[in-house]
Formats: C-alpha cells, sequence, structure tokens
C-alpha cells in the first residue's frame, strides 16, 4: 500500500523549492479565479494540500493564494469537493496569523462549519472560540422550519463548548438547552420521506413511511432515539443523533457548577437528605426550568436506551452500537446524579437491574465497568453492596478477558482513575494483584507505565513478599496464560497441577510457593515473543515495587525481603538476557536495603554465609555476589549493629578468603565464567575491611593480598580485557597492602564511625580521608625504599 | 471528543531499519490551548509542534502495533494484501489502546485508540475519558470507509492525493471530532449520500 511510488511523491512535496513553490501558487490563483471551478481546481488543490501538510515546516503561499482559498471556501456557489480541500489547506496551514476568514455572514451551514473547522484550529489567540460559539448560537437560536439543516452545526457546539465552557452564558444556554430538549425527547417517531427525483413541483409517489422500528425489528415502542431505525431520517430525528452524541459533555460543560463534584461529605449529606424526599415521577417537569428539564429528559433517554440495549439486534453493527450506548447512558446518568441528588434513587434501582442482567452476560463486561465506576461515585449515599460489585469485577473478569487488549487497558485505567474512590474496596483491589498482573503479563507495552503507577497503591506490608514473588515470575505467568489459551493438556499433569493453579490464582493466598519445576517446564516458551516482552518490563516493575515498599518498610519486611532477592537470584525463568537485567536491579536494591537498615547483615549473618559458602553465590551472578560482598565488608561491624561479634566476623572472613581462592585459581569453564575484575577487587578490600576489625586476620590478608600482586596470567586466556582487570587487581592489591601496614589507619579507612559523615570529616585538612591516604602511600613506599632489598 | 485523526505507515517489525514511520494523513479538531508565546514565530512554532506531537503519536501506535504482532505471533507477511477481493476482517486486525501522559506530548492527558490494517495505522487521540467502545467502533468505521471509497486494497493506490475524498468521509462521520451513535442504517444513509456526491 505505501509503495515506493508514495514515497517518492511525499519527497517531491517536500523537496520542492520556493521558486517552484511560487509558480504553482499563482497556477492555483488562475484557477480559482475562473468562473468554473472544474477538476483542475481540485486537482491543483489536491496537490497543494500534499505540500503544506507534507512538512513539519512551515511553507510561505503567496498572499493572494491564500486569500483566494478563503475567499473561494466561502462562496456560496462553491462545490463541497473544493470547499473542503480550501478548509484542509487552511487548517493544516494554522495557526496562520494573517487569517482574514470570518463567520458572521456565511448563511449555509455546511460551509459555515467547515471555516469553523479552520477558525477553531487557530488556537484562541483572537477569541476565535467564542465568535464562532457566539455565531453557532445565533443560527441555532432561529427557528426557521424551511431554513438551512443544522446538522453540521451541532458538532462545532460540543466542540466550542469543550475547548471554552465558558463562551455561553446561561440565558443562552437556557435556549440551547431547551431545543436539545426538543431534539432529544420529540423527535419524530415516523421514517423519512424518500424523496423522489422529480422536481420541486412534482408529487412525491413514495410509499408512506412506517414507523420506526427498534433494532431487533419490533415496531417502535416509545420515543426515538439512536437505537431506533428505519430506510430513511427526517431532519430531527438526524439531530436527535446528534444531540445525544454530544450530550454528556454539554452537561459537564454547560451546568454552572462544571462537573458537579461537590465536596463528598457535603454531597452525600445532600444525597442522604433528598432521598427521604422522592420526588419519582416527572409529570411536574414541564414547569422545571430549562437545565432541570434538559436533565429529565436526558435522565428518560437514558432509562429507554438502557431498556433497548437488552433487545437482540439484528445486525452486528447495532448490537456494537447497544454496547455503546449502555455505556453512554450509564456514564450520563452518573454525570446527572452528581449534578442533581435527586436522580439518585430513581437511577439506583434502574442500575442494579441492570448490574444483575450484566453479570450474566459475558459479552457485556466493558459495560461493567462504568458501572463499577458509578457506584463508586454514589455508593456512600446509599447502602449499596459496592464491594460485592468489586469482588466479582476482579476476580472474575481478568482470570478470563486478560486477553483482549482494550478491555485490560480499560480495566486498568479505571483501577487507577478511582484510588481515591475505592475506600473499603481497596483491600479487595489490594488482594486481586494477581488477577491484574494477567493484564500485565499478556499485554505488557501498553500497560508497564500504568502498573508502575498503580503499584504503590496495590503493595502494603501484607502483600509485599507474596508480590515479589510475583513480579519476578511474571514472564513465567505469561508462558502459563498462553498455554491456558492453547491447550490444557499440561494442567492436567498431577505434578504440575498445584503449581499451576497457585500461578494462575486470582486473589493473593498469603503464602508462597517455589515455581521452579515449572520455570524448567516451561522453559520451551522462554522464547516466545509475548514472554520476552513481559520479561523486559520486568525490571522497570521491580524498581517501581521497591520505590512503593521503601515508604512503610520496617526490619522485619527489610529482612525477609533481602532473603528473598538471594534467594531468587539463582532462580529465574530463563527468558534470555532476563537474569542478567533482573540481577542488575536485585543487586542494588539489596544495597538499598542494607544501606536502610545495616544491621541486616549482623542479623541474616547465617544466610549470608550460606549464600557466599555455597555455589549459589557464584551462580547468582557478579552483580549479586559483589552487593552481598561489599554490604558484608561494610557493615558487619560494631559501629552497626553491636551485636556484631569478632567470631562472625572471622566467619565470613574465611568464607570469604575460600571464595577468593576459588575464584583466582580455578580455571573458568562452561558453567563458570570468568570472574570479572570487579569481584575480586571486591573480596580483597573487603577482605581487608575485615581484616581491620579483628587484627589477628591481618597477617593472613597480607599473605594473600602479595600473592594477588604476583597474580600471573597464562598465556591462553590472555586478552585487553584481562590485561586491564590484572592490572586492576594489582593496583587493588598494593594500595590494600600499604594501608595494612598502619593498622589504625586502615580501621579508620575501612571502619569509620558514623561521624564520618558529617562534613567537618572532610573539610578539615587533618582528617581529610583522600590526604590520609596519600600521606600512608609516602610514608610506607619511604619505609619500603629504606628497607634493604 | 476525537482531538486528532491520522493515518500513518506501519511497517513490519523486522523493517525497522528501512525508512521512517510516516504520517499519510491528520486532522486536528480544533486547537490546544497553548500559553502565549511573546516570541516572533509563534504561529510556526505551534504548527511544528502540532506536527511533531501527531508524529510522536504516529510512532508509539507503530511501535505498539509491531510488538502486538510480535507477541501474538502472526507472520509478518500479513500486513501485504493478500488479493483485493477479500474483505479485510478488521475484528481480527490489531488493535489497542494507550494512554498519553500530561506533556508527553500534548498538554492534557489523552488517550490513544488504534487500529493496524495491513501496512496502515489508524488512530484516534482522545480526550481523558471517552466512551472507548464507542470510538473503537468508529475508529473501525473510518478505516472500512477509508479502504472501500479510496480502494485501498488496489495494487498501487495511495491515499497522498486523495484528501478530499478523506475529508468528505471525516465531515459526514466524525464532524469536529465528534464521535456519532450511528446505528447500522444511519451509516448506510450517510454512506449513500457520500457515495452520491462522490462518485467513484
Amino acid at each position: 500500500m505505501f509503495t515506493a511510488g508514495a514515497e517518492s511523491l511525499l519527497h517531491q512535496a517536500r523537496e520542492i523549492q520556493d521558486e517552484e513553490l511560487k509558480k504553482f501558487c499563482s497556477r492555483v490563483s488562475k484557477l480559482l479565479q475562473k468562473e468554473d471551478l472544474g477538476p483542475d481546481a481540485a486537482d491543483a488543490l489536491r496537490r497543494l494540500f500534499l505540500i503544506v501538510s507534507a512538512t513539519k515546516y512551515n511553507r510561505k503561499l503567496e498572499k493572494t493564494c491564500v486569500d483566494l482559498l478563503q475567499t473561494t471556501l466561502c462562496l456560496p456557489t462553491c462545490p463541497e469537493q473544493l470547499q473542503l480541500l480550501c478548509a484542509a489547506i487552511l487548517r493544516e496551514m494554522s495557526p496562520y496569523d494573517s487569517l482574514s476568514l470570518c463567520c458572521d455572514h456565511i448563511q449555509n451551514t455546511r460551509q459555515l462549519s467547515l471555516v469553523a473547522s479552520v477558525l477553531l484550529a487557530q488556537g484562541d489567540k483572537k477569541q476565535e472560540v467564542r465568535n464562532v460559539g457566539l455565531r453557532v448560537f445565533k443560527v441555532l437560536e432561529s427557528r426557521q422550519p424551511e431554513g438551512p439543516s443544522l446538522r453540521p452545526l451541532l458538532p462545532v457546539l460540543s466542540k466550542v463548548t469543550s475547548l471554552a465552557p465558558g463562551t455561553l452564558h446561561q440565558d443562552q444556554t437556557n435556549v440551547l438547552n431547551k431545543r436539545l430538549v426538543d431534539w432529544l425527547r420529540y423527535a419524530s417517531v415516523q421514517q423519512g420521506l424518500v424523496h423522489s427525483s422529480g422536481g420541486f413541483f412534482s408529487t412525491p409517489r413514495a410509499r408512506q413511511p412506517g414507523p420506526v422500528t427498534e433494532v431487533d425489528g419490533a415496531v417502535a415502542t416509545d420515543f426515538f432515539t439512536v437505537l431506533s431505525t428505519g430506510q430513511h431520517f427526517t431532519e430531527d430525528q438526524w439531530l436527535n443523533v446528534q444531540a445525544f452524541s454530544m450530550l454528556r459533555a454539554w452537561l459537564l460543560h454547560s451546568s454552572p457548577e462544571g462537573t458537579g463534584t461537590a465536596d463528598t461529605d457535603d454531597r452525600s449529606e445532600l444525597e442522604g437528605s433528598t432521598l427521604s424526599v422522592l420526588s419519582a415521577t416527572a409529570s411536574t417537569s414541564r414547569l422545571l426550568p430549562p437545565q432541570e428539564r434538559l436533565r429529565d429528559k436526558a435522565f428518560e433517554y437514558c432509562q429507554r436506551l438502557i431498556e433497548q440495549s437488552n433487545r437482540r439486534a439484528l445486525r452486528k453493527g447495532d448490537a456494537d452500537l447497544q454496547k455503546a450506548c449502555l455505556v453512554e447512558a450509564v456514564l450520563v446518568l452518573d454525570v446527572l446524579c452528581r449534578q442533581d441528588p435527586s436522580f439518585l434513587y430513581r437511577t439506583l434501582s434502574c442500575l442494579k437491574a441492570l448490574h444483575t442482567r450484566l453479570c450474566g452476560d459475558p459479552t457485556s463486561v466493558r459495560a461493567l465497568l462504568p458501572l463499577a465506576q458509578f457506584f463508586l461515585n454514589h455508593g456512600e449515599a446509599v447502602a449499596v453492596e459496592s464491594e460485592a460489585m468489586c469482588q466479582h469485577l476482579f476476580t472474575r473478569t481478568p482470570s478470563e478477558l486478560f486477553h483482549s487488549p482494550t478491555l485490560a487497558f480499560e480495566f486498568i485505567q479505571f483501577c487507577r482513575d478511582n484510588l481515591p474512590l475505592f475506600g473499603r474496596n481497596l483491600s479487595v483491589l489490594k488482594l486481586s494483584f494477581p488477577n491484574l498482573f494477567k493484564f500485565l503479563a499478556w499485554n505488557s507495552p501498553p500497560l508497564t507505565s500504568e502498573f508502575v503507577a498503580l503499584l504503590p497503591s496495590l503493595v502494603d506490608a501484607g502483600t509485599a513478599v507474596e508480590m515479589l514473588h510475583a513480579l519476578l515470575d511474571l514472564p513465567c505467568l505469561t508462558a502459563a496464560l498462553d498455554l491456558q489459551l492453547s491447550c490444557l493438556e499440561a494442567f492436567r499433569d498431577p505434578q504440575f497441577q498445584g503449581l499451576f493453579q497457585y500461578l494462575l490464582r486470582a486473589k493473593a493466598s498469603g503464602t508462597t510457593e517455589r515455581l521452579a519445576p515449572l520455570h524448567q517446564l516451561l522453559q520451551p516458551m522462554a522464547s516466545c515473543a509475548r514472554v520476552a516482552q513481559c520479561a523486559e518490563a520486568v525490571p522497570t516493575l521491580l524498581r517501581a515495587f521497591f520505590s512503593a515498599v521503601s515508604q512503610f518498610t520496617d526490619k522485619a519486611l527489610t529482612n525477609q525481603l533481602a532473603l528473598l532477592l538471594l534467594e531468587r537470584s539463582e532462580s529465574l525463568y530463563q527468558v534470555p538476557g532476563y537474569e542478567a537485567s533482573v540481577h542488575r536491579v536485585l543487586s542494588s536494591e539489596f544495597l538499598a536495603l542494607c544501606t536502610r537498615h545495616p544491621s541486616l547483615v549482623v542479623e541474616l549473618a547465617k544466610e549470608l554465609l550460606e549464600f557466599l559458602g555455597g555455589t549459589s553465590g557464584l551462580r547468582s551472578g557478579a552483580s549479586m555476589l559483589s552487593s552481598v560482598v561489599w554490604a558484608t565488608g561494610e557493615y558487619l561491624s560494631v559501629c552497626w549493629d553491636r551485636r556484631c561479634t569478632v567470631e562472625q566476623i572471622n566467619k565470613f572472613f574465611e568464607a570469604l578468603e575460600a571464595l577468593l581462592f576459588e575464584l583466582t585459581q580455578s580455571r573458568p569453564s562452561a558453567t563458570l565464567p570468568r570472574c570479572p575484575p570487579q569481584v575480586i577487587t571486591t573480596l580483597m578490600t573487603t577482605l581487608t575491611k575485615l581484616a581491620s576489625r579483628s587484627q589477628d586476620l591481618i597477617p593472613r590478608v597480607s599473605l594473600f593480598l602479595s600473592k594477588m600482586r604476583t597474580l600471573a596470567l597464562s598465556p591462553a586466556t590472555s586478552s585487553e580485557h584481562c590485561e586491564e582487570g590484572v592490572g586492576a587487581v594489582r593496583r587493588r592489591a598494593t594500595e590494600l597492602l600499604h594501608l595494612l601496614k598502619m593498622p589504625s589507619v586502615a580501621q579508620f579507612v575501612f571502619t569509620p564511625s558514623v561521624d564520618v559523615s558529617e562534613p567537618r570529616y572532610h573539610r578539615d585538612t587533618n582528617t581529610a580521608l583522600p590526604l590520609a591516604l596519600c600521606t600512608v602511600s609516602r610514608l610506607v613506599e619511604k619505609e619500603a625504599g629504606l628497607l634493604p632489598g | 471528543m476525537v482531538h486528532a485523526f491520522l493515518i500513518h505507515t506501519l511497517r513490519a517489525p523486522q523493517a525497522e531499519d528501512m525508512g521512517f514511520c510516516r504520517v499519510l494523513y491528520s486532522c486536528v479538531f480544533g486547537a490546544e490551548n497553548l500559553p502565549d508565546d511573546p516570541r516572533p514565530h509563534g504561529a510556526e512554532r505551534d504548527r511544528l509542534l502540532r506536527k511533531e506531537q501527531i508524529l510522536a503519536v504516529a510512532r508509539q501506535v507503530e511501535s505498539m502495533c509491531q510488538l502486538q504482532q510480535q507477541a501474538s505471533g502472526r507472520p509478518p507477511t500479513d500486513l501485504q494484501p493478500q488479493s483485493s477481493d477479500e474483505p479485510v476482517p478488521l475484528h481480527e486486525a490489531p488493535h489497542g489502546a494507550f494512554r498519553l501522559a500530561a506533556g508527553d506530548p500534548f498538554q492534557e492527558p489523552r488517550t490513544v485508540v488504534w487500529l493496524g490494517v495491513l501496512s496502515l495505522g489508524f488512530a484516534l487521540v482522545l480526550d481523558a475519558h471517552e466512551n472507548l467502545l464507542l470510538a473503537e467502533g468508529t475508529l473501525r468505521l473510518l478505516a472500512r470507509l477509508l479502504l472501500d471509497h479510496l480502494r485501498l486494497l488496489a495494487p498501487g493506490a495511495n491515499l497522498l492525493l486523495r484528501a478530499d475524498r478523506i475529508e468528505g468521509i471525516l465531515v459526514r462521520f466524525l464532524p469536529h471530532g465528534q464521535l456519532l451513535f450511528l446505528n447500522d442504517q444511519f451509516v448506510q444513509g450517510l454512506e449513500k449520500e457520500f457515495s452520491a456526491a462522490w462518485p467513484r
């Protein structure tokens, strides 16, 4: 479709030079000045449109040409095609400072609408929106039955009201309210006439048009709505469609209270008191002022739509429209109840019945969301079981319909937008996170940012651990959902059934299961695109999770999470690239946890020792290992936790020494990749730090460090990288050795007291660390020089 | 209401290195109320911003569509029409929605609803809390009308020099960005009106 020809056409349009454009403009001007505006003019204008729209930079068109475009647009005799093109070109050029277009004298409503579209695109620097609004109002308020069709003007009115809500004052709004009532409620219920092609005086020999019908073919039972059908439509029926289409925006923007978002307390009080004074019937509606009358008719319209949406439509297009109408009806009712709480009583009974009806209909799920929204908005005032509604919504819908991209988006948007309103139901939302994650696992690209915003409200102390496991297993969930959709055989295997059930649970269970067997089983699916996309999103989500958790975490939870990180870092679903990116996040978050609760190193000493001593440390990847080692060096000291014993320090020392030995002596193999130099240097530094605290260890460290200084590389494995790495290791070993020659300095450097974060330690030349280090180095080197050999 | 409608190219996922995502047609309904720009050439800057906003949307839609295609495992050759006689099954076409935060790229937060048909992307930029069901239906309708009336499935067809027809469709089915509740008969009526005014 987008052939090379089109690409070159675009290119030509962009590259056209000023001179050529000037010539073209004069050609266009000539064509537009002709009496007879033929196909040449249309052709030229199409090209001009392409030239103007093809580039994001301004095109300087000749003034005569632009003026002619404007006059042609306003010519009463101009054919539609050219009008549209002139309007389109002028719109494409907007905002345009020298526009002289004005809507005041245009009689033809279709032309007026086109001119308005150009004016509204100018950006309202010269009150264009207001002028257009007032002009349109003028035409709409006049009641000429034989006048031009008002159809083109209602959308303009709607646009003006949403761009500049204060354009019309209350009197004008009331006039329009009255007309809207006519169009909404009193449109003809007879089908339109078929106009024969005879002249003005010939009598139309069409059949008598019958009444309009409902979408299921039955004769219409009540007033005309957008769900009424027929062969042809009258003007007022068209206006009915347009009036309903703009109704919600009109109600919102034309009401002096605006959206009616009064204080929740005030509102529920008002709603509570109004309910005891019922006004269930609309018999006195004719006496109501225009705004209230419009609301009344809007209410009736919505009720009728709800009834009509229950019919079985004959055509698919109508069935789809029924659902859209249902959503809109609920949304309009919500606005009405917010603006006038006296509607609440009538609305509630109607909507409760609707809810029951929809719960049994799987195809109407999209309409459940605005319904839930309604109950959340107004649930305080009446004893509605919004909890049951939320339960149903969160428990059933995601499990069944996670694969629909637009439902997923709407559902999550619903959650995000209503967080302040959930109130008691927030716990339902929080406990349903496994179900919500299904949307995310299946549709990660559009939903990742939504979840990042949602996570702080989803996670709390009770669910944090379970949620972290769930996030780490998200790609696994994607694979499981894929399996669920395509075949159920895998779930029948009793060995895995329990685990699958856990993974696909709808609510937080409060327990955790180790899903390693599932990781293996689902390994073949790890290279699916959908799984890979989910895996890419997880690091971002993890960061959002930890950022949220940091707001409320206490010592116990921090310890739990730290252990979780250690454990899970070697037990991840093997999606290509996933492990590495998750390790990066986990290692930095581990350090953040340690920084927040330094005593965790002492409290979890046993587990950390196991991690360092076993092979898990090596399998967990360099970044994780580095973090744990560094944290040990930093926080395993009496300064941070008085319970730290010399014995503990010694134990850690031994473990780290053994680790370092293994890493530097063993040959790289397929399972144990060559260790990055950062790990080696971190290990050496940590060993030195520990030695500075338990000074009996100093000789051992010194021995080790001396060996490291003479670290040689086997010729077979040397490379540039390695050379650099080995050099870094040697340098670090030397520095550490120097420091150890002055134990008290070493202690100061490696185990600074907490006061060291005070600025004076760094400003005072006597205590500044870099200076101290320099001095030490120089002293030691001098000393070495003085020694023989 | 709809803030903008655009049609742009959709490249196959692997073809990302070849060419750019091109906006083939766009229409902005009304204008964002941007703060007054006292500097000279304020109008040009505003226009530049608008065009870039639309391009940003097109790129995001393309990316979302490519990711969805990859995820659903559909072959990239899906993007080429098989034959011009087969009606394109729009209900199975890739589609979705996503949110645009305030300032990125529009001043107000907005929602984008998109549809991918063969190698064209269609998108509606909506206000933040619109009736998405209606928007989706309208987008499918517009795509169907454009494919039919501009004969986009015929070989060598393009829509670059067909702005008048596109405008003719938009002015009837999405006037000033107003989403309309049109039942089947209304759609037929409007389509007849359009065909009469614009013979093929």
